[in-house]
Order: structure tokens, then C-alpha cells, then sequence
């Protein structure tokens, strides 16, 4: 307790905090209520429980995991978040090792060259990236007739552009624990006679795990939910995103997308649950 | 000599990836925009440098004007968001016991976790005509019709300001938490009252935390693109509405790439100078680490 306000302050304080996490529950609460709402509507009035917006085969209450569009756009977001998350994790750690135990010029500069792509707005990343990959394609179509089928708006670029920021924060995240390693740690292992390779992976990684799979999660996390940056990038395989936003301008909204909404809030929390998990340092022995 | 030599191979195998991350996907692409928006259609296929795009952005009051406004609602979600977020910080780093701090952190971090396009869509359920609250409130008898919250400005603005807080909230309660709490008894001892406290101790100590959540709620808010569309329908007119419109829709991506730097350019200015009468710099605040 740093200040001892009066009685009637604090109780005020605590009444704002306490309605500023409804304020923040509030929107989420609504998008996975209406899953188990038995109304092919979602709003009140509540017509009563059913699952049928996760499991019913048949139109007009077709569930979610018989929609097929749905069910392929969560198969697409998978396979990009994984790709994201892989790629991300090991970029990050190099720039970890890169920034926390090398010398060189202009450290500073580049420091802020890395941090940078988090502030550029994802919308202009997106179009960046879609202007010069599109760019190549046709000059080596046009020069060397050469079809670079994988420049055209579709998966790899997808990947490339959530990868182009979601980098920063998996370096910022692995920079983070890197720092807090006692080097006299590595020390005594050469002292030992340990190789370089050896150290490495019997002392230095292990204690980077925990926040490298924290890393991944939260890469992953990021990349699912991405909207902005994928908007320009997207080809025939549209991540779940993107085909829940198609379906919400052009059908309108419809319980399975509280049904998706629910599905995606249980799964981040799992995941992101796990990270603060592992993340915990374990009691020295 | 041999470990120099070590030192200096792990060096340009670290500084490959990152040179690669950098060089391809930030800087080239950046670089073929400018390009890009500095060519002018002359005629089909022929193109020749020029101003031109940029000229046409500012010869057009409805480009500008959406710009200016995008940058207003923008600073005001910011200042919004600051108010509204920095007791919420105070009271995870400072008030709160060490059980219920860690809880309501993760409390706080879970929306992050949840995509910006389920959180739109919560907001649409709660607001639209038929939607939780008008519905609760007529049967509760305060109104007799329907009433439709969303797309209108307001709306937009409190969507906005839910989406980004978290980026607020969490480096302002990391820098509060670094805060001695000594120093702010030192400062009630000193015999000063809670404002003085505030203004004179707490706030400048926590400066770079204000100024990079500012940096950060600033530029995610100008470059949104789902939350003021969603929200604000049609005529939310947010400038990468403007941006999408002249890629997608009238496939000018001459003009779309100028539109591109100008946000870019724009909200680049608005931080250096947020930047400057904060007396801060890029460095002591989103990179410090």
C-alpha cells in the first residue's frame, strides 16, 4: 500500500475498477452468450439452452463444425498461425542473441529498426508487402516468363506479412529473459570443458524455453486473430478471420459466429493460460 | 585470434536473419511503395514521375478532411485512453494486493487475446437496435422505441478506446510497478496532498510509460481499419477506409500507395512532436526494455 486515502476515496476507486473490467467483459460476454441461444437470431429475448450452434447438421441451424467454409478458414488460420509461430520464434531468438550478447555499430539504430514494424500500421504493411510482391511477379513474368505463382496474394504472402511484425514481439519477448541470464552460468560450463555447441544446448536454451514457447503462443495467438495486415494478402484461402468478416457483411450476423466466437475465446484462453504457465519459474531447488 | 573469429561468424549468423526480416519485408517494400506513389498514370501503361498522387490527395477536400478527422478521433481515443487507463494501472501496480494484482493483469491482458473482429461483434450485439442494451432498456420502461447505438461517432470512439486500452494499461503499470512506493510516501511526508503527489512524483516518474502507450494507442488507432468500419458503417469515413477504397475497389495503386505514406507521414509527425513536448525520445520509451 503505497498511499492510505480515506475510506470513501478508495471504496470510489475500487467501484471504478470494478466497472471498468465490466466495461471490458462486457462485448465478449454478449459474443458467447448468444452461441447457446436457441434463435436464429442473436438477441434477446433468450428462447432457451441448446448446442445446436456447435453440432446441428442442417440448415437453417447449420452448427460449426458442419459448416464447411468455417471449418476450412480455421483449418487455413491453423496451418498460417503455426508457420508464424515456427518462423517468428526462431527469427526472434537470433535477434535476442543478436542484441543481448553482440557488439556492434550502430546497435542503437537497428535496435529501433526492430522494434519499428510494431508501430507501422498493419493496413500499410499489408499494402507494402502486396505492391512489391506483385511487383516481382509481373517483372519476371514479363522478363523471363517465369510464373512466381507464390507472389500472388495467397498463403506464403500471408505469412510473410503477419511474420513482417509479429517478429517484434517475439524478439522483445525472448530479449526480455535473455537479459535476466547469469552469464557466469555459461562460464563455469566452459570452465568445465564444454563446447560451445554443448553449452548452448544444455544451459543457455533451456533457460530460454519457457519464453520462447511464450513467444510462440502469443505469435500465434496474434497471427490468428490478425485482420488488417491479412486483408490485402489474402488469396482463395481465406483464414477464419477473414471468412467470419465475409459472412458478417454479407449474410448479416448469425449465431454460428457466437458459436466461432465462443469456440476461439475458450481456445485463446487455453493457450494463453499455458504460456503463463510455463513462463512460471519453477521453485529452486 | 580463433575466438575472434568465432565472435565474428556468430555475429553474421545472428545478424543474417535479422538483416533478411528487415531488408525484405520492412524496408523494400516501403521503398517499392514510394516508388510506386511517385509514378503517374499518364496513359494506359505509360507512367512518369511526379507529384502527382500526392497533388491529388490534397486538391481533393474529402481525402484531407477524412485525414484530419481520422487524426483527431485518434488523439482524442488516445487521450481517452489514458485518462481512462492510467487509475486503472495505478491501482494493479500500487493498490492492489499481490494475489488479485497478477489476476486482474491477466484480466486486463484477455481481450488482447481475443480477436479485434469478435470484439467488434460483441459491441454490435450490445448496441444495434435490437441489440442487448436498447432491448433491456425498453423493458425496463425508460424508452418506448428501439433506439440505434451504433454508427455514430461516439460509438466509434468507445470501440476504439476498448480495443487499444490494454496497449496503455500494460506499459504504464510495468513502469509504476519499477516506482519505489518510498518515494511517494516521501512525498506525503514532505506534506503534500494526494493532486500534488500526482502531478509532482508520480506522473513524471512514469513519463516514458505515458508517452510509449501513447505512441502505441496512437498509431494502432489511426491505422484501424475493422472497429470504425464495423461500428461506424458506411460513412465512419476513417482514413484507411480511403486507403482500401482506392487499392481494392478502383484498383489505383498509384494513389493508394501516396494515400499509404501520407498516413504513414502523418502519424510519423504526430509523434515526433508528442515526442518532443514531452521532452522524450523514441529510444527511453518503445525500445526501452
Amino acid at each position: 500500500m503505497a498511499i492510505k486515502p480515506n475510506m470513501v476515496f478508495l471504496s470510489g476507486y475500487r467501484l471504478y475498477v470494478a466497472a471498468f473490467f465490466l466495461f471490458l467483459a462486457a462485448p465478449l460476454v454478449a459474443a458467447g452468450v448468444f452461441a447457446f441461444n436457441d434463435s436464429v437470431f442473436p438477441s434477446l429475448p433468450w428462447q432457451g439452452f441448446t448446442l445446436d450452434w456447435f453440432f446441428n447438421d442442417t440448415e437453417p441451424k447449420l452448427g460449426m463444425f458442419h459448416d464447411r467454409r468455417l471449418l476450412r478458414g480455421l483449418y487455413y488460420s491453423f496451418v498460417i498461425a503455426s508457420c508464424v509461430s515456427l518462423l517468428s520464434v526462431f527469427v526472434g531468438t537470433c535477434n535476442a542473441f543478436l542484441f543481448v550478447r553482440c557488439k556492434f555499430p550502430a546497435k542503437d539504430f537497428f535496435y529501433i529498426m526492430m522494434v519499428l514494424p510494431l508501430v507501422i500500421p498493419g493496413v500499410i504493411l499489408g499494402i507494402s508487402i502486396l505492391l512489391l510482391a506483385s511487383n516481382i511477379a509481373n517483372g519476371a513474368e514479363e522478363a523471363l516468363s517465369l510464373d512466381l505463382g507464390f507472389l500472388r496474394p495467397g498463403i506464403v504472402l500471408v505469412v510473410l506479412g503477419q511474420f513482417s511484425f509479429i517478429t517484434t514481439i517475439t524478439s522483445l519477448v525472448i530479449i526480455a529473459r535473455l537479459k535476466k541470464f547469469d552469464e557466469s552460468m555459461e562460464e563455469a560450463a566452459f570452465n568445465l570443458g564444454a563446447s560451445r555447441a554443448r553449452v548452448l544446448r544444455t544451459i543457455t536454451l533451456p533457460f530460454l524455453f519457457p519464453a520462447m514457447a511464450a513467444a510462440g503462443i502469443v505469435a500465434f495467438l496474434v497471427s490468428f486473430e490478425n485482420f488488417n495486415t491479412t486483408l490485402f494478402l489474402v488469396g482463395s484461402e481465406a483464414p477464419l478471420t477473414i471468412t467470419m468478416y465475409d459472412r458478417m457483411v454479407k449474410v448479416g450476423s448469425t449465431p454460428v459466429l457466437n458459436a466461432v466466437s465462443f469456440f476461439l475465446m475458450v481456445g485463446s484462453a487455453l493457450l494463453a493460460l499455458v504460456s503463463v504457465l510455463v513462463q512460471r519459474d519453477k521453485p529452486q531447488t | 585470434m580463433k575466438q575472434n573469429d568465432i565472435k565474428r561468424l556468430s555475429l553474421y549468423l545472428l545478424f543474417a536473419p535479422f538483416a533478411l526480416w528487415i531488408a525484405l519485408l520492412i524496408i523494400l517494400p516501403h521503398a517499392g511503395m514510394l516508388y510506386i506513389s511517385l509514378r503517374e498514370k499518364v496513359a494506359p501503361r505509360v507512367y512518369e514521375f511526379g507529384l502527382g498522387n500526392y497533388i491529388n490527395f490534397f486538391n481533393e477536400p474529402i481525402y484531407w478532411n477524412t485525414l484530419i478527422r481520422t487524426g483527431s478521433m485518434s488523439l482524442l481515443v488516445t487521450v481517452l485512453a489514458l485518462l481512462l487507463g492510467f487509475p486503472i494501472a495505478y491501482y494493479i501496480a500500487k493498490i492492489a494486493g499481490y494475489r488479485t494484482r497478477g489476476a486482474l493483469f491477466l484480466m486486463c491482458l484477455i481481450p488482447l487475446w481475443v480477436s479485434d473482429l469478435i470484439r467488434a461483434f460483441g459491441w454490435i450485439l450490445l448496441l444495434r437496435e435490437t441489440g442487448i442494451i436498447s432491448s433491456s432498456l425498453q423493458w425496463a420502461g425508460v424508452i418506448s422505441t428501439p433506439i440505434e447505438f451504433l454508427y455514430n461517432d461516439a460509438t466509434v470512439i468507445v470501440g476504439l478506446v476498448y480495443t487499444v486500452i490494454l496497449f496503455m494499461i500494460v506499459p504504464l503499470v510495468s513502469t509504476l510497478d519499477g516506482m519505489d512506493d518510498s518515494m511517494i510516501e516521501a512525498g506525503y511526508n514532505l506534506g503534500g496532498n494526494g493532486p500534488t503527489v500526482l502531478r509532482r512524483i508520480i506522473i513524471p516518474y512514469a513519463m516514458p510509460g505515458i508517452v510509449s502507450g501513447c505512441i502505441v494507442v496512437f498509431m494502432l488507432t489511426a491505422g484501424s481499419y475493422l472497429t470504425p468500419i464495423l461500428l461506424g458503417g458506411k460513412n465512419s469515413s476513417w482514413f484507411t477506409e480511403q486507403i482500401y477504397d482506392q487499392f481494392i475497389t478502383r484498383y489505383n495503386w498509384e494513389s493508394g500507395a501516396a494515400f499509404g505514406f501520407v498516413l504513414l507521414a502523418f502519424t510519423s509527425l504526430v509523434i515526433w512532436i508528442g515526442l518532443k513536448l514531452s521532452g522524450q525520445t523514441l529510444s527511453s520509451t518503445v525500445a526501452r526494455s
